[in-house]
């Protein structure tokens, strides 16, 4: 029957070591008191209740009452003392419960420390062993004893317990809460029903404090969840079924234009792998992201490009400030953590702006912001503000327009008098402030006070001022001037990076669209070509893997010119998933660059991107655009590779499950009262004494196996489900087996096996072999008469490899060997020998299978010769001497 | 030797039939039909060996393999599907033996007499198989009373064929064994050496009798 897909061994024996040893239960509180104990006799008088065989290996009552009458179903195993000083220790006898090796065991406190002498120091370990002599274990355990959080315990309880029990084992157990809220644990505590050790009288007050018990509290169902979450993805792992997040922490980084981005997102790479976590990068996009310089916005580029090759996915939010943009984009997507780089702007910078990492601290409730320090502090200040309009046209400019107001003025003064010229220099200043920005008005706001100064206020062609109310102008002035420029100078900014981005992302958002709605891959690559190209302003290709070469699977504008060094660049990028060709580290001599589609299946493509100026393909301020495209691409290919792969999996399983299905219940229908008819046969020779008849029952009961197993072979054969398993096969082996099986059927006839230990080994499916010589040598036997020899014989020539079996037999008539190997061709006399018409046909599917010949011919002497035929290569050179022996 | 047997079979007619030919040789016998009522029947105390039918109701009867040899118990497993990858992946798993049906009542009792000599340790000392003596701690073999030379992995491999004597012992496990976990697809290697000891150690190598091959599986030492 078809093998059906099931577990290799080694995941059956990990499950098996698993399940055959002695499961660990936990009952986990946040402190003592909450009734963990108590739980515990609960569930194991359940577990007496279900028949299960429970004894109490150690359980701490303290005294109390109602827990001690828990007790009283349960067989307590005795004590073991162990003298200590002076004083007589009763410990957990480990050898006891091993010897007495009851289903279940209860034992108190997990995290206890044996005494000196003991066989284990902790009696984790003692559990630990009672499981693998596959005893369940249940048992008590307070969130403090977990080693990972001691710390964390200790820091807020002033409390540092010794005992601790390793992470590991945690995730091992199945954990149950047993969990009480802080007032009624208070309560319980007043009310003296909780039990604590002396030493730790002290600590009490501040230990059982609200706010302690809460934290504890939490602790305690986090490392719970922590615990299911990751059998969840053991469970994930092994059946491969991934994809699939366990609800729980999400990680967002935000990557900005400083250096040493490289550095946050590998921190956040890595909180990520501790959390097991999915995580995200974002970049804000600003107003003040349009005023970054090149190296800025690359830096950032490589950041992302980073963060997307270490797995994480990347988003792009357009927003008024990084603060805003990032809060919102947290609460959005309920991210549980954020990871942010230490500001290296100035404490002038942060005065005016406000520190981000603060702001957002006291902004978010319930997300942890993670400060990272990246990168030095030097490299970024030259390189903001570029895109600003070069100060010194915007001084000229500033100056410019003083002059002209003062000629206006000299004008206008000799009509309204000098009262109402102050504010006639309002008006350069405000020009200067709106078309040049703060350090042009500045100026122009300085040499206005000066020309009004000098020319129009007393004493004239001075530059001192008489009249106190005339430095009120020159300050409302200067006020005037920042205000305007920091004002329209924001306007400006933002108008642009809106226009900007709304572009990009109408133009993303189409291209998303046209990619899918293509649903073949040729399509998909040309409409990426001509979106990249539109986009970037550059010619562009896309290769995809056709079998062992790269073909053009699009372009824009098409047939673009391609020469070998391009394809070696294209097949380097393909092959390695990394950058090549123009302006990259690898084959620069090619005129385009080559960008991998990289996807979860591997490198779908590349696309490869040319200027016509011979510039750099992907301009600074494009990259990010750029590496979204790029992404996209890549996504739509791997979806229509996946849907591809669906489809045909599906197809094939579908198929292959039927006639599996078919195939397994029918055998599971006949062999099962075949086996039913040959041990009933038995049970009748064996009351009634041997006779022909159950003889004959067997015989024929074996037969109809036969029958049944050459059906199902032919099917496979028909439909061409055989998998050949080629192995190096000794013929010796095969003919002996084969023979050993047959004993029965060749008791009447003498087997002369000429096959010499000296053949070289043959390459043949083991199984398919066995098969085909039970045809041959079965069918030599029931054509050949009594007390006749059957002779199996190999023989080495130059260029193959014989084995024969010759019967002596009447032979076929002439003319039939070729319809010989057709189905349900039978011959003269095969009724009464009872065969189903088969047997030649499987010999033949299998032979073709293995890529063997088969022949058939009557011996000149009388009787048939089929034979299997080995060509040259089908043969396996003799081993070096050494390596076998 | 008679034993206290546990046959795991869905269908109750073959339990019925094969407990009457257990019963006549001697041995006592208990039903399960799940493989769940397999688990606690296996458990209880007395059982020595377990005939577990592959084709069970409620879970695939392979996975019970190891967790019955883990409670040491010997196991055979009953089959209908005659497919070499299912016997090797049994025998892998810790499964003494395998039997396909439709099965012979002897052949069966004969593989759980072999199941149940071999049930504890076998001794690594000296055994005689026909005019074939085996002293594994000597490290010498006879034939006739003559001693054989063998080569170091001929040795390697009849000793681990003798330490579990009328056992099929899988190709993988022979190749890892005493080639090592490089070399477990190697099958050439295991070939060749077997060719070696048939030579040295079979009557008429062409029909051996004493080291039997399986096709697909792995030898057999028939003791």
């Amino acid at each position: 029957m078809n093998a059906a897909p099931r577990p290799s061994p080694d995941a059956l024996l990990k499950a098996a070591r698993r399940e055959s040893r002695g499961q660990l239960k936990i009952f986990l509180g946040a402190a003592p008191g909450v009734g963990k104990t108590f739980e515990m006799l609960r569930e194991g008088a359940e577990r007496l209740k279900a028949g299960d065989d429970v004894v109490a290996g150690i359980v701490e009552t303290h005294g109390r009452a109602e827990t001690e009458a828990l007790m009283a179903p349960f067989e307590v195993l005795p004590r073991r003392n162990i003298s200590h000083g002076a004083h007589t220790l009763a410990e957990f006898d480990i050898d006891a419960m091993l010897a007495r090796k009851p289903a279940v065991a209860l034992i108190d406190e997990f995290a206890h420390t044996n005494a000196p002498g003991s066989r284990h120091p902790k009696r984790w370990q003692d559990i630990e062993e009672l499981r693998d002599a596959g005893i369940d274990v249940l048992t008590t355990l307070n969130i403090q004893h977990v080693e990972s959080l001691n710390d964390i315990v200790a820091g807020f309880t002033r409390v540092r317990v010794r005992e601790t029990v390793p992470d590991a084992i945690l995730d091992d157990a199945e954990i149950e809460i047993v969990d009480v809220p802080p007032d009624e644990l208070i309560e319980r505590l007043k009310a003296g029903k909780v039990y604590v050790p002396q030493e730790a009288t002290r600590a009490l007050g501040h230990f059982f404090s609200k706010s302690n018990l809460s934290a504890l509290r939490e602790l305690a169902l986090r490392r719970a969840a922590q615990t299911v979450d990751r059998h969840l993805l053991d469970h994930v792992a092994s059946t491969g079924d991934a994809g699939n997040w366990a609800a729980g922490d999400r990680i967002l980084v935000a990557v900005g234009d400083q250096p040493g981005g490289d550095a946050l997102i590998r921190a956040a790479k890595r909180l990520a792998d501790a959390l097991r976590a999915p995580w995200t990068a974002v970049s804000i996009e600003t107003p003040r992201s349009a005023t970054l310089s090149a190296a800025a916005r690359s830096r950032m580029a490589d950041s992302l490009k980073l963060a997307s090759g270490l797995g994480a996915a990347i988003v792009t939010v357009p927003a008024r400030n990084v603060f805003e943009g990032l809060t919102a984009h947290i609460i959005e997507t309920r991210a549980t953590a954020v990871v942010i780089g230490k500001s290296q702007r100035s404490w002038w910078f942060e005065l005016r702006h406000g520190s981000v990492v603060d702001r957002l601290v006291r902004a978010l409730d319930g997300v942890a912001v993670h400060v990272v320090p990246v990168g030095d502090v030097a490299a970024s200040g030259d390189e903001m503000r570029s895109k600003r309009p070069p100060a010194t046209r915007g001084t000229l400019a500033g100056l410019g327009f003083v002059a002209l107001t003062t000629a206006i003025a000299t004008g206008v003064q000799t009509l309204v008098g000098p009262n109402s010229i102050d504010l006639l220099y309002l008006l350069p200043v405000i020009a200067t402030a709106t078309l040049f920005g703060l350090r042009s008005s500045l100026i122009a706001t300085a040499a206005a006070v000066l020309a009004y100064n000098f020319f129009f206020l007393p004493p004239l062609y001075t530059l001192t001022i008489s009249d106190p109310q005339n430095v009120i102008t020159v300050l409302v002035l200067l006020v005037v001037a920042v205000v305007a420029s920091q004002l329209a100078g924001g306007l400006r900014q933002e108008a642009t990076i809106g226009a900007r981005t709304a572009t990009e992302n109408a133009a993303l958002a189409a291209f998303g669209q046209r990619l899918a709605a293509v649903s073949d891959e040729n399509g998909t690559a040309q409409a990426v070509c001509e979106d990249v190209a539109d986009l970037l302003d550059v010619s562009t290709v896309l290769f995809a893997r056709d079998g062992a070469r790269l073909v053009v699977a699009g372009a824009s504008p098409a047939s673009p010119a391609i020469g070998p060094v391009d394809i070696a660049a294209a097949e380097w990028s393909f092959d390695r998933g990394e950058i090549a060709g123009r302006d990259s580290a690898t084959l620069t001599a090619s005129d385009w660059q080559f960008h991998p589609l990289e996807t979860a299946l591997g490198v779908l493509g590349v696309l490869g991107i040319a200027r016509q100026t011979r510039g750099d393909p992907v301009p600074a301020d494009k990259r990010l655009l750029f590496t979204t495209l790029l992404g996209q691409a890549a996504l739509a290919h791997e979806r229509l590779k996946l849907e591809a792969n669906a489809r045909e999996v599906s197809a094939l399983q579908q198929r292959d499950d039927l006639r599996a299905t078919l195939l397994s219940s029918l055998g599971h229908d006949l062999k099962t009262p075949l086996t039913a008819v040959v041990a009933a046969a038995d049970a009748l020779a064996a009351e009634h004494g041997a006779s022909a008849t159950t003889a004959t029952l067997k015989a024929e009961a074996r037969r109809l196996r036969r029958v049944f197993d050459d059906l199902v072979e032919m099917t496979r054969i028909e439909s061409g489900a055989l998998t050949v398993r080629r192995e190096a096969t000794d013929l010796t082996d095969a003919v002996a087996a084969a023979a050993q099986d047959l004993r029965a059927e060749l008791a009447r006839h003498r087997l002369v096996l000429d096959v010499p230990p000296t053949l070289p080994l043959v390459d043949a499916d083991p199984r398919m072999l066995h098969h085909v010589l039970i045809n041959l040598i079965g069918n030599a036997a029931k054509f050949s008469p009594v007390d006749t020899a059957i002779t199996v014989q190999a023989r080495r020539t130059p260029d193959r490899l014989t084995l024969a079996v010759l019967d002596s037999g009447p032979g076929f008539p002439p003319g039939e060997e070729s319809r010989l190997f057709d189905r349900f061709t039978r011959v003269d006399g095969d009724d009464m020998t009872g065969g189903t018409g088969l047997g030649l046909a499987i010999v033949k599917g299998f032979a073709d299978a293995m890529g063997l010949g088969v022949t058939a011919a009557n011996r000149a002497e009388g009787g048939a010769r089929f034979a299997l035929v080995w060509p040259e290569s089908a043969i396996r050179r003799p081993l070096k001497d050494g390596d076998a022996t | 030797m008679t034993a206290r047997i546990l046959i795991v079979d869905d269908e109750s007619a073959i339990r019925r039939l094969v407990r009457g030919a257990a019963e006549r040789a001697g041995h006592s016998v208990a039903e399960a039909g799940t493989a769940a009522e397999a688990l606690v029947a296996a458990r209880r105390e007395g059982c020595e060996l377990v005939l577990l039918d592959l084709g069970l109701p409620d879970r695939d009867g392979i996975e019970l393999v190891p967790l019955i040899k883990a409670m040491d118990r010997a196991v055979i497993v009953l089959t209908a599907r005659d497919a070499t990858a299912e016997k090797v992946a049994a025998l892998d798993l810790g499964a003494d033996d395998y039997v396909v049906k439709p099965f012979d009542s002897d052949e069966l009792l004969a593989r759980i007499r072999t199941a149940l000599r071999h049930r504890s340790a076998v001794d690594a000392g000296a055994m005689a198989i026909g005019s074939v003596s085996i002293d594994l701690p000597a490290r010498r073999v006879t034939r006739d009373g003559q001693e054989v030379k063998l080569t170091r992995k001929e040795f390697a491999v009849l000793a681990e064929l003798a330490r579990h004597p009328d056992r099929v012992i899988t190709h993988a496990h022979l190749l890892r064994a005493v080639w090592g976990d490089a070399h477990v697809e190697d099958i050439e290697y295991l070939r060749v050496t077997m060719r070696g000891l048939r030579l040295k150690l079979e009557a008429d190598p062409a029909s051996p009798q004493l080291l039997r091959n399986e096709p697909g599986v792995g030898y057999r030492l028939v003791g």
